[in-house]
């Protein structure tokens, strides 16, 4: 734990040679010592809070799981698990985007009528032509959805919309172009391709095709936002926008990226929705943004901008999948739902704040002055 | 220095000018654009206006294509409106629209049993003939209402199907939408009951599920219903998106022949779960027909062929006719006629009607 | 923490005379367009009782799109005014069929909505860092889910004949609703102009951190508005029930879009710390009687839907354009109450908030 790193200078450096610890003790300022000795006590524990947060949320994982295995003793079996799984994918899916999101201190509202318009558009078009090839209706799903990110990204970045006025807005155009392109019709499974429909129904190596796409998506995107100069540029463009913009990142450029990459990941997850329901309906996924939300700030993305974790993202979407597998299986009324779910992000949002200002304060002391 | 500061101002003050009047201009050119199609005060014919629940609804949609076709075959204009969300205040503004429109006749499907009733009163007040189809609405507030089957008679059909289906005992569970609208609390209700008679004492409802009426959360409940009760026999599912949720949840999991589904749902959707077997047959009616008999109401009620009383008869076109009756809410109705079933032999046909 | 933008208090680029009131003009432009159309849609259009009845249609929205003005001036926005006026009803609707006397749970009804109200604004002062967004987003979500959680999915009604008047009656020839909108209206312009209150509102919209130095107690002037919107949310609440005379929970759903939308189209900018209250006032009518006239005309809903997402989008877009030309506004994503940066050329005194800190 305490480093013995003879490099360390300062006072502040508990890793001291023997010499100057004998020094330190004979010295004549005994309080910065002390104070010396609780600073890097508390920036190891700074470094620790990060990761309780995070083991928090798994421990809470492992006991809600616990709780809901008691009350229904089917839950844990192996194609419950299988069924959790699959179900969440789609929303870990999206919450990768909305994590980017979130990150640079923006919203996104628009997702869902991103995904039905997408969703509709591929399923229209896979029942014209059934004959085509289930990866150039994910291309067109993500096409859509691009467009619809870029259209969304101009607005914030260059037009200096608010995302939550911007996204408010396209949420409203996107639902209403989807109901009209559909004129009011449903496209059913008899009308889809069985390729189109295996795109998540169907199993690679056993495990299912969902999942198989939101572990490839996550580790793209891990590599993406932790190992290259873009992803890092994300997180500065939040943290601080002035001055990544003094630095020479360009902000905007960054945010337009972000949205772009939002929508993209949601035209994607509009088309494994309908493919795994095997319907496109008008209202596909109204209200769905705010489930995402949910997910990504659970997993301790934080709203203020330029904090969050891949791992994060994960747990807070396997915790939001479990809620919603479980409430079913423990016989919790459906009415209790929304308020669970409130209460949930409220909670987050809450002990993330709290847990935040207590890494500052730590900080703040690590200052010897 | 200050003098270009300040014609630099100037211009950019102009520029901001310029752009507002451009702006107005685009704004109500586009307004104008919007309009101009319609024809002016064209229509001298008389309008029947039918508002149903909320749009994108397939269902709906072949309800009110039903009515307009039933309106325009007698000579009349026909008006659809829907609302995006099926909320009833939502419905509430589109009636006053109707009422300033002074349509003829309003065929209302209710979004809320009570709340229409002040609205809808305003417009009777004005003349306008008020029914209901389809989800009723307070009967003080209409002159009748237009079923699309006998609820007591639904009830009865699909726990007789779930009966057949079990072999005539075992566990059998209910997944149903919430109830915005009247139709699904009544159906259960009858369902209960019919459930109570003694020819139907080895079959047990363990459980109703609530999918709202959303595709991932029916998705959801059903497996939950799989997982909770293995020893399920039959799933009814008196609601277009449950039954279809239900049906791809059986099909990916491979449950056909053991745990079977049966309720109301739309061919089209269900094609597919009929023709592998997963559904042996399910019940619906021809919402085209529902909106088309809806129409021949309305029309009869403005030409005062008929008061909305029960025992009067009146002809609906290619329906034939039909005579009014009480209604289990007190007030009166018509009906369209018993549920419709689909199996493997006809939905082939269906299956592109609606 | 974020580098807070400069603000200069002397703008000699501030139009003066009539040219101030550019934007209401250009909505009262609007709304005479919009009638001139709609009377040609409809022969019936054109009489005095249209003008009055119609509002009776929005003016229950139009109760929240007062607070929210000053909301978007102070730098926030809410979202969970929609969700506020659901449990208000429902609560009202339970309690009256549980025993208790209409007037006393009309008063219950607004004692509910402030006290939210009251809540949205204690998590924003207690919680600095979190933005109004996020919040509202969340209390939304709870408050309609009590809602759900109380109603189910049942109504509640079966009020006294006289609660209708509320929504349906008339004074005279004048709709009750619209004499209750206009004086809270009056009250709304005096709070926010005249009042030092409404003062402070503007100043901490314009530059929160400027003000806390300056001794001005932001948190005070947060909660009073937040309270202020959870009052209007409950008549909101008393006039929607009464006009429909039974609630669910699911009652007022998409509202937060169509204030915000009628807010913003008023001329209120996003970015806070200026506006007048004048310009939303007409943009409800404007908005009111654009929906009814396109319903007229029996515009489908998908329709409607994209043309007010489009009309939210240009109304700040024109704005953005026609606001001090020169404007930087860097740090505005989802955070509240961030100032604007305005590099006037030529006008010297520039107060520097707060210097950069790390990370």
């Amino acid at each position: 734990m305490q480093s013995q790193d003879k490099k360390q200078t300062g006072p502040s450096a508990k890793g001291q040679t023997r010499a100057e610890n004998r020094q330190d003790a004979l010295s004549t300022r005994p309080e910065s010592a002390a104070r010396a000795e609780s600073a890097s006590r508390a920036e190891t524990l700074a470094r620790n809070t990060e990761t309780y947060r995070e083991l928090g949320l798994a421990i809470f994982i492992v006991i809600l799981s616990v709780i809901f295995q008691i009350r229904n003793p089917k839950f844990l079996s192996l194609s419950n698990i299988k069924d959790m799984l699959a179900n969440t994918a789609i929303l870990s899916i999206l919450t990768v985007g909305m994590m980017m999101v979130i990150i640079t201190r923006g919203i996104d509202l628009s997702i869902g009528s991103t995904m039905a318009l997408a969703g509709m558009i591929t399923s229209l078009t896979v029942s014209a032509n059934p004959g085509i090839s289930p990866f150039l209706s994910l291309a067109q799903g993500m096409a859509v959805g691009l467009a619809a990110g870029l259209i969304i990204g101009v607005l914030v970045a260059y037009f200096n919309i608010l995302p939550i006025i911007a996204t408010l807005g396209l949420m409203n155009i996107l639902r209403g172009m989807t109901y009209l392109i559909s004129k009011g019709k449903w496209v059913s499974a008899y009308q889809m391709s069985a390729g189109f429909k295996s795109l998540s129904t169907g199993t690679t190596f056993g495990i299912s095709n969902l999942i198989i796409f939101a572990i490839v998506i996550y580790i793209i995107y891990a590599y993406f936002i932790n190992q290259t100069k873009t992803g890092r540029y994300i997180y500065a463009v939040g943290s601080s926008p002035d001055t990544a913009e003094l630095i020479g990142i360009k902000r905007r450029r960054i945010i337009l990226l972000v949205y772009t990459l939002m929508g993209l990941l949601a035209g994607l997850a509009g088309v494994l929705w309908v493919s795994k329901f095997a319907s496109a309906q008008g209202d596909t996924a109204v209200g769905y943004e705010l489930n995402v939300i949910a997910a990504t700030v659970l997993g301790g993305v934080s709203v203020s901008g330029g904090r969050g974790k891949v791992s994060g993202i994960l747990l807070g979407s396997i915790l939001f999948g479990i809620l919603a597998n479980a409430l079913p299986l423990i016989n919790i009324s459906p009415f209790w739902q929304q308020f669970i779910q409130g209460l949930v992000i409220l909670a987050a949002i809450i002990s993330n704040v709290l847990l935040q200002r207590r890494n500052d304060r730590i900080a703040l002391k690590k200052r010897v002055i | 220095m200050q003098e270009a500061v300040q014609i630099f101002k100037e211009i950019q003050l102009k520029e901001a000018d310029m752009k507002k009047t451009f702006t107005v201009v685009a704004l109500v050119l586009i307004a104008l654009a919007l309009v101009m199609p319609a024809s002016v005060f064209a229509a001298e014919k008389a309008k029947y206006a039918i508002v149903f629940k909320n749009t994108g609804n397939p269902y709906g949609e072949k309800q009110m294509e039903g009515f307009k076709n039933g309106i325009e075959e007698q000579g009349f204009e026909a008006i659809l409106r829907a609302p995006d969300l099926p909320t009833a205040e939502a419905q509430i503004q589109i009636i006053e629209q109707l009422i300033a429109q002074k349509v003829a006749a309003i065929c209302i499907v209710g979004n809320d049993y009570d709340a229409l009733v002040p609205v809808l009163k305003k417009a009777s007040a004005q003349g306008i003939k008020v029914f209901s189809l389809d989800s009723s609405v307070n009967p003080q507030a209409r002159l009748t209402h237009v079923n699309q089957a006998d609820s007591e008679k639904i009830g009865q059909t699909l726990i007789k199907a779930a009966y057949d289906m079990a072999g005539g005992k075992g566990e059998i569970a209910i997944l149903s939408a919430t109830s915005q609208a009247s139709n699904q609390n009544i159906w259960i209700d009858f369902m209960k009951k019919e459930l109570a008679k003694p020819e139907y004492k080895d079959l047990k409802l363990v459980k109703v599920a609530y999918g709202d009426d959303l595709r991932d959360k029916s998705v959801s409940e059903t497996e939950g219903l799989l997982r909770s009760y293995p020893n399920l026999k039959v799933i009814i599912a008196p609601t277009t998106v449950g039954i279809a949720a239900a049906g791809k949840v059986l099909t990916d999991k491979g449950l056909k022949g053991k745990v079977m589904l049966t309720g109301l749902g739309l061919p089209s959707e269900m094609a597919e779960y009929i023709e592998n077997g997963v559904c042996p047959y399910m019940f619906l009616w021809n919402p085209i027909d529902v909106g088309y008999l809806g129409a021949y109401v309305g029309t009869a009620l403005v030409s005062g062929k008929i008061t909305g009383k029960v025992g009067e008869k009146f002809s609906a076109g290619r329906l034939g006719n039909y005579t009014i009756t009480k209604a289990p809410d007190g007030g009166t109705e018509v009906l369209l006629g018993p549920p419709f079933k689909f199996d493997k032999s006809n939905i082939e046909e269906w299956k592109k009607v609606y | 923490m974020h580098m807070t933008e400069t603000t200069s208090v002397i703008d000699v680029n501030k139009p003066r005379g009539i040219r101030q009131y550019q934007w209401e003009i250009f909505l009262v432009v609007l709304f005479l367009a919009v009638n001139v159309v709609n009377s040609f849609l409809s022969p019936y259009y054109l009489t005095l009782d249209t003008f009055l009845s119609t509002p009776m249609n929005f003016l229950d929205k139009a109760f929240l799109v007062l607070p929210m003005t000053m909301i978007i001036i102070l730098g926030n926005i809410d979202v969970s005014v929609g969700s506020i006026v659901a449990l208000t009803s429902v609560l009202m609707a339970v309690s009256y069929n549980a025993g208790l006397p209409m007037p006393l749970a009309m008063v219950l009804a607004l004692v509910i909505s402030t006290t939210c109200g009251l809540i949205n604004g204690l998590l924003q002062i207690k919680f600095r860092e979190l933005s109004a967004t996020i919040i509202t987003l969340s209390t939304m979500t709870v408050y309609r889910g009590i809602a759900y959680v109380i109603l189910e999915d049942r109504s509640a009604g079966h009020f006294p004949s006289w609660f209708s008047f509320l929504a349906w009656g008339y004074i005279g020839k004048v709709p009750f609703i619209l004499i209750v909108f206009v004086l809270a209206a009056i009250v709304f312009a005096i709070l926010l102009h005249t009042t030092r209150f409404g003062r402070m509102v503007f100043a901490v919209g314009n530059n929160k951190t400027a003000c806390e130095y300056s001794g001005i107690r932001t948190g005070r002037i947060i909660l009073g508005v937040s309270v202020i919107t959870g009052l209007m949310a409950g008549f909101t609440s008393l006039f929607l029930t009464s006009r429909m005379g039974s609630t669910r929970p699911n009652v007022a759903l998409g509202y937060e879009l169509d204030v915000i939308a009628m807010t913003v189209l008023g001329g209120i900018s996003t970015n806070g710390g200026k506006g007048r209250i004048a310009g939303p006032l007409i943009s409800i009518f404007l908005i009111g009687f654009l929906n009814y006239g396109l319903g007229l005309r029996n515009v489908s809903a998908q329709v409607l839907l994209i043309i007010l997402g489009f009309l939210l989008i240009l109304s700040v877009l024109v704005q953005n354009f026609t606001d001090r030309p020169r404007q930087k506004s860097s740090s505005k994503s989802g955070k509240s109450a961030a100032p604007t940066h305005q590099s006037d050329a030529g006008s010297g005194s520039d107060i520097q908030g707060n210097s950069a800190q790390g990370g």
